[in-house]
């Protein structure tokens, strides 16, 4: 107290969120624990890309024992090691040393040689040697099913790994709030819907500069190990990720803060976020077990709990038209201001009532 | 700063059926110390939360200089609740300039304001650790920081000095009064009404949510003066039993107390009393807040 006080500059409702969102994502910033998983996260994504990446570019060259009289039917085989021998004892020597996977050697068959080999043939010998009919797809598949696999389990994990980190941060401060009896004090200096508007802004900050840096990450990864054809297809993909995430995001920080301020016991988050966690999940686990099904991830592409995953996973595979996510999005932003709404509604009702947990209508209720 | 006038009046609360506040009105004024009393249960918190805006009255008004508070009046006012909160893991003196950020204030301000009060409050040397880490008398302080730090004009406090050693009653109540001389309005409850009898300057008495009195401390003292007093004197005084218009409560040797049936009465008796020897002391027993309390609440 001094007597010469300047009046306070009385700071709009818009800088007091800011300094909310400052206040959230400073002392998230502080958690060892978090910043430890991060940062074992993108090492984990950046570990996958490149051994994945190194793998499927050197696979493993066979090793074939040859004699000079064979040595030109190998030779137009891809991937493969020659080691000219002189006669069949010198091939088999190798082949039970397993310095060579196969030897091919002249024979009595039709085509004038035989594969030996120690327990099984190499497939990419008998195969290369093989005369195959001519085949012609009507249908091609427009991705390898591995890699649309892989695809999938990543838009789920990385939306699932961040939605529930960062919904489970905005709960848990939610709760904290509550219990340590700080809102009142909070409260009496700004509204509740400030406070809201700031635990949701600065969450989502810290949401999507996580999203941000996977795919910054995923990208480097890629272009570090050539897979240039991935990341031509992945790069609108994860662009659209990110966007519908940061809608997606809102909407679900919107319902966790308001199912937290329900309850006024950290013990409790856990049940009063069930239904939310639910949908958070959701997603994850459809993408990974219909990724191949067309009309399941058409219906998640336009579901807004599980458009961020849906859409993009369409886009991957080239299943959706170009307005197809735009249709998307304005769903996902109409549920995302009424989701605003009604959690809104609930976090003023409930921020102050303390003690047992509240029932959902007397949430609502004023 | 300028100076209001905080005016409740005919605050009415009920939860469910139960009625917590029936036409509550008092006024808080600038510059002075009100002290707010009552019982477990009395209304006193909601009363406080109503005034805050942290809960709405079913009827009744709060005003502040004749106009009904505003939320940008509330941002200057100050609150400590009942139920003390800070966030646990964060710095004191960081916990105390985000508070006076949110409350309107630049950062260096805040930050000049914050070190300053948490000084004069004695939590000089603890300004970087965190508040689970300091005892609860310092969190304590830290909490009177916090609703102090943005210079309010209005300052409720709920039960300021519940948990405090004597020491720390007396740094408070020092930065309360320094407060009041500044203009600010405050209205701060307690359940140990020495410290309010000494320190407020008017008082309100509430119980079963309904004012039961309320006032300047010195008038209510003297509204509930009884014909009281206290004789030393050097002879036995005995003799007052058969004065006429004399009850006496307790008396041994020179010392009485007693009741008179009016001034006249009284001034008879000290006379009597002088004729019969050296009078050491002869004064009217003021009631104690404690008693007064008791007779109100009845």
């Amino acid at each position: 107290m001094n007597a010469s006080a300047p009046a306070p500059s009385t700071g709009s409702a818009t800088s007091a969120v800011w300094l909310v969102a400052e206040r959230e994502i400073s002392s998230k910033l502080r958690s060892k624990a978090f910043l430890i998983s991060t940062g074992i996260l993108l090492l984990i994504a950046l570990a996958g890309i490149l051994i994945g990446g190194f793998t499927s570019k050197n696979p493993e060259a066979t090793t074939v024992a040859v004699t000079g009289e064979t040595a030109s039917v190998v030779e137009a085989l891809p991937n493969v090691k020659v080691t000219e021998v002189a006669d069949r004892a010198e091939a088999e020597e190798l082949l039970r040393s397993e310095e060579v996977e196969a030897a091919v050697l002249p024979g009595d068959g039709p085509l004038g040689y035989t594969v030996v080999a120690l327990t099984d043939a190499p497939s990419s010998i008998v195969g290369g040697l093989s005369v195959s009919p001519d085949v012609e797809i009507l249908q091609p598949a427009t991705t390898n099913p591995l890699l649309r696999y892989f695809i999938a389990i990543g838009f789920g994990i990385v939306f699932l790994m961040a939605a529930s980190t960062f919904g489970g941060t905005i709960a848990q401060s939610v709760v904290e709030e509550k219990q340590t009896r700080v809102v009142e004090v909070l409260l009496s200096a700004i509204s509740a819907r400030t406070l809201l508007a700031g635990k949701v802004i600065g969450n989502t900050i810290l949401a999507m500069a996580q999203i941000l840096a996977l795919a910054a990450i995923a990208t480097v990864g890629l272009i570090v190990t050539g897979q240039n054809e991935v990341l031509s297809s992945l790069g609108a993909p994860i662009i659209w990720f990110a966007v519908f995430f940061l809608f997606g995001f809102v909407l679900l920080a919107s319902l966790f803060a308001a199912a937290a301020s329900m309850v006024s016991r950290q013990e409790d988050i856990g049940s009063t976020t069930m239904p939310i966690t639910m949908l958070v999940m959701a997603p994850y686990i459809l993408v990974i077990v219909f990724n191949d099904n067309a009309l399941v991830l058409t219906i998640m592409s336009y579901v807004p709990f599980s458009a961020p995953v849906g859409m993009p996973m369409r886009l991957f595979v080239g299943e959706a038209q170009w307005w197809e996510p735009l249709i998307s999005l304005v769903i996902l932003v109409a549920s995302c201001v009424a989701a605003i709404a009604i959690g809104a509604k609930i976090y003023e009702n409930s921020l102050l009532r303390m003690g047992r947990k509240l029932k959902l209508a007397e949430a609502l209720r004023a | 700063m300028t100076t209001g006038q905080l005016e409740l009046s005919g605050i009415t609360k009920s939860y469910g059926d139960r009625r917590v506040l029936d036409d509550v009105s008092f006024e808080v004024a600038p510059g002075r110390l009100t002290g707010f009393v009552g019982g477990n249960g009395a209304g006193k918190t909601t009363t406080m939360r109503i005034v805050l805006g942290l809960l709405s009255a079913d009827g009744g008004s709060v005003a502040l200089d004749g106009a009904a508070v505003s939320a940008e009046d509330r941002r200057r006012f100050g609150y400590m609740p009942e139920e003390r909160g800070l966030y646990p893991k964060m710095k004191v003196q960081e916990q105390i300039v985000y508070l006076a950020r949110l409350h309107g204030f630049g950062k260096a301000d805040a930050e000049a304001r914050a070190t300053a009060l948490l000084t004069e409050l004695g939590l000089g040397e603890r300004l970087n650790d965190t508040i689970e880490s300091l005892s609860l008398g310092n969190q304590q302080r830290a909490q009177i920081a916090a609703s102090l730090v943005h210079d309010p004009e209005v300052l409720i406090l709920d039960e300021p000095f519940s948990g405090l050693d004597p020491l720390a009653v007396d740094v408070v109540a020092g930065v309360l009064q320094s407060a009041a001389s500044q203009g600010a309005a405050i209205l701060f409850s307690s359940h140990q009404l020495d410290v309010v009898e000494r320190l407020c300057d008017d008082l309100v008495i509430l119980a079963d949510g309904t004012i039961r009195a309320a006032g300047s401390r010195d008038a209510l003292r003297a509204q509930h003066a009884s014909d009281r007093y206290e004789l030393i004197s050097a002879g036995d005084a005995g003799w007052l039993r058969t004065e006429p218009g004399v009850t006496v409560l307790d008396f041994e040797g020179g010392y009485a107390l007693f009741d008179a049936d009016g001034p006249e009465t009284a001034q008879r008796v000290l006379r009597a009393a002088v004729d019969r020897g050296d009078v050491a002391s002869f004064t009217p027993a003021h009631p104690s807040l404690a008693q007064i309390f008791k007779e109100v609440i009845q």
